[in-house]
């Protein structure tokens, strides 16, 4: 059974993983079913960092449960600008909420808050850590494209910072699931993360060329190389064109590749890959909806 | 110096932690937070010869026993070493350090975006792995020979005797 909060995707077990899946597939086919469900209760969105979609998302999935949300608004408005340490400010809006969602630039964050509070807390990204509510839309989004059993997902681009990179590749070693990382040497995955997939016997390999191994793939997930990561502007443009995919990149592909991104997208992913039929990246963030209902219901003991 | 002088030499009250990896005296100190500042009256043996391990280092402090937390530390840089805690010149304790799932306080995360290296009212916690200590907060993992680095030289603040 899911936990009290969700911090880390590595501590999602498979049977959590297809509840929170199948709740999601019930409530996209009809809504209806818990709309009022959670009338008057309150979500608080303790947003340290900006983030339009994942908040917006979370906001949208809670009212159509007929709860309501409030949120600390912008930090530099907020107490917090003041120097309040985030146990304290918690701990104060937590009297306010029966549940709240943490984005925070610090990694362990999540982990730190869902220590000095009691209502349900998901971790909606801690720095560079993870981000599970992320991973659970991109499970949704592969199972209902590829299936989550016997296929090979590439994960490809800025590995060592995507906090939504090593949340599903922890999620994905529940399955049986051939990992590809596909990155530049100076943004592999971190020590920890391979450490854990190494752990959980997963089939991992790692590659700096994303062409010997497109043709094997059933997903191709693609995150954003930052230029923030590289010192001189040259240098990024270098190593950001290499990790770039269009029709062309793709001509060797599996027809029914389903190509995926957490988004917002920069340039990493051409245009034109949006009129095929390969791209799933709306598809995917369109599935936060559904997916985050399906999760909050669970965590505000809606669905038993 | 053998090792039954250094053995039978008298402190009062205190502890001696004997069979100490060869070379980690140093580091011990720094667990302990003595810096000599505190006044505690210390000797310190290193690579001494020992009929056990080879060559050893033997930490001598009076005035200090030695909280879980510290032992637990040692058991990641001097995983052969003993605690003998001395009371009025008797060894009233003899101790093996052991192997822990977790080590609280002590250890400073390398992380610096590490929440537990914000401002936040909480302790460092390591999980201990094989062959290192990973944070129980943002998952970095420190290697077993690093560890030593990472100790927090403004000691563990629950120290006193
Ligand atoms: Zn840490």
């Amino acid at each position: 059974m899911l936990q009290d909060h969700l911090i880390s995707a590595a501590h999602l077990s498979r049977d959590d993983i297809e509840a929170v899946l199948d709740h999601a597939a019930a409530v996209d086919a009809d809504p209806e079913f818990v709309r009022d469900r959670h009338d008057g209760r309150v979500l608080a969105l303790c947003f340290f960092e900006p983030s339009t979609r994942t908040k917006m998302s979370f906001e949208s999935a809670m009212k159509r449960l007929g709860g309501e949300t409030i949120d600390m608004g912008s930090v530099e408005s907020s107490s917090v600008k003041k120097g309040e340490s985030l146990a304290d400010t918690v701990r104060v809006i937590e009297g306010y909420a029966d549940a709240m969602v943490l984005r925070h630039p610090s990694e362990g964050s999540a982990k730190l808050a869902s220590e000095f509070v009691d209502v349900p807390l998901v971790n909606a990204g801690d720095g560079a850590g993870q981000h599970p509510s992320q991973t659970l839309l991109d499970l949704y989004t592969i199972r209902e494209n590829a299936g989550l059993d016997d296929i090979t997902v590439g994960i490809m681009g800025d590995l060592k910072y995507g906090r939504t990179v090593h949340s599903l590749a922890h999620a994905l070693t529940n399955f049986d699931v051939r990992q590809h990382f596909i990155s530049p040497e100076s943004l592999r995955l971190p020590r920890n993360v391979r450490y854990d997939l190494h752990e959980a016997g997963a089939q991992v390999r790692e590659h700096t060329d994303l062409d010997a191994v497109l043709p094997d793939l059933d997903v191709l997930y693609v995150t954003r190389i930052q230029r923030e990561r590289f010192p001189e502007e040259r240098e990024y443009r270098e190593v950001a064109g290499e990790y770039r995919i269009d029709n062309a990149t793709l001509a060797g592909a599996a027809d029914d590749l389903t190509v995926m991104h957490p988004l917002p997208r920069v340039d990493e992913i051409a245009p034109e890959v949006d009129e095929t039929t390969r791209a799933k990246y709306f598809e995917q963030a369109h599935n936060g909806v559904p997916v985050r209902m399906a999760l909050l219901d669970r965590l505000l003991g809606g669905e038993q | 110096m053998t090792d039954k002088e250094l053995r039978v030499s008298k402190i009062r009250d205190g502890t001696v932690i004997d069979h100490v990896t060869a070379g980690q005296a140093l580091n011990v100190l720094a667990i302990l937070g003595i810096d000599g500042s505190g006044g505690e009256s210390v000797s310190i043996g290193m690579n001494v010869p020992s009929d056990k391990v080879g060559y050893k280092d033997v930490v001598k402090v009076e005035g200090r026993e030695l909280s879980q937390s510290e032992v637990d530390v040692l058991s990641l840089i001097a995983p052969e070493a003993t605690i003998n805690i001395i009371r009025d010149f008797d060894v009233v304790e003899k101790n093996r350090v052991e192997q822990t799932d977790t080590v609280r306080g002590i250890l400073v995360c390398p992380n610096h975006n590490c929440i537990t290296n914000a401002d936040e009212p909480v302790r460092t916690e390591f999980e201990v792995l094989g062959d290192g200590v990973r944070c129980a907060y943002c998952d970095t993992i420190i290697r077993e020979g690093d560890v030593a680095e990472h100790i927090d030289a403004r000691g563990s603040g629950e120290t006193a005797l």
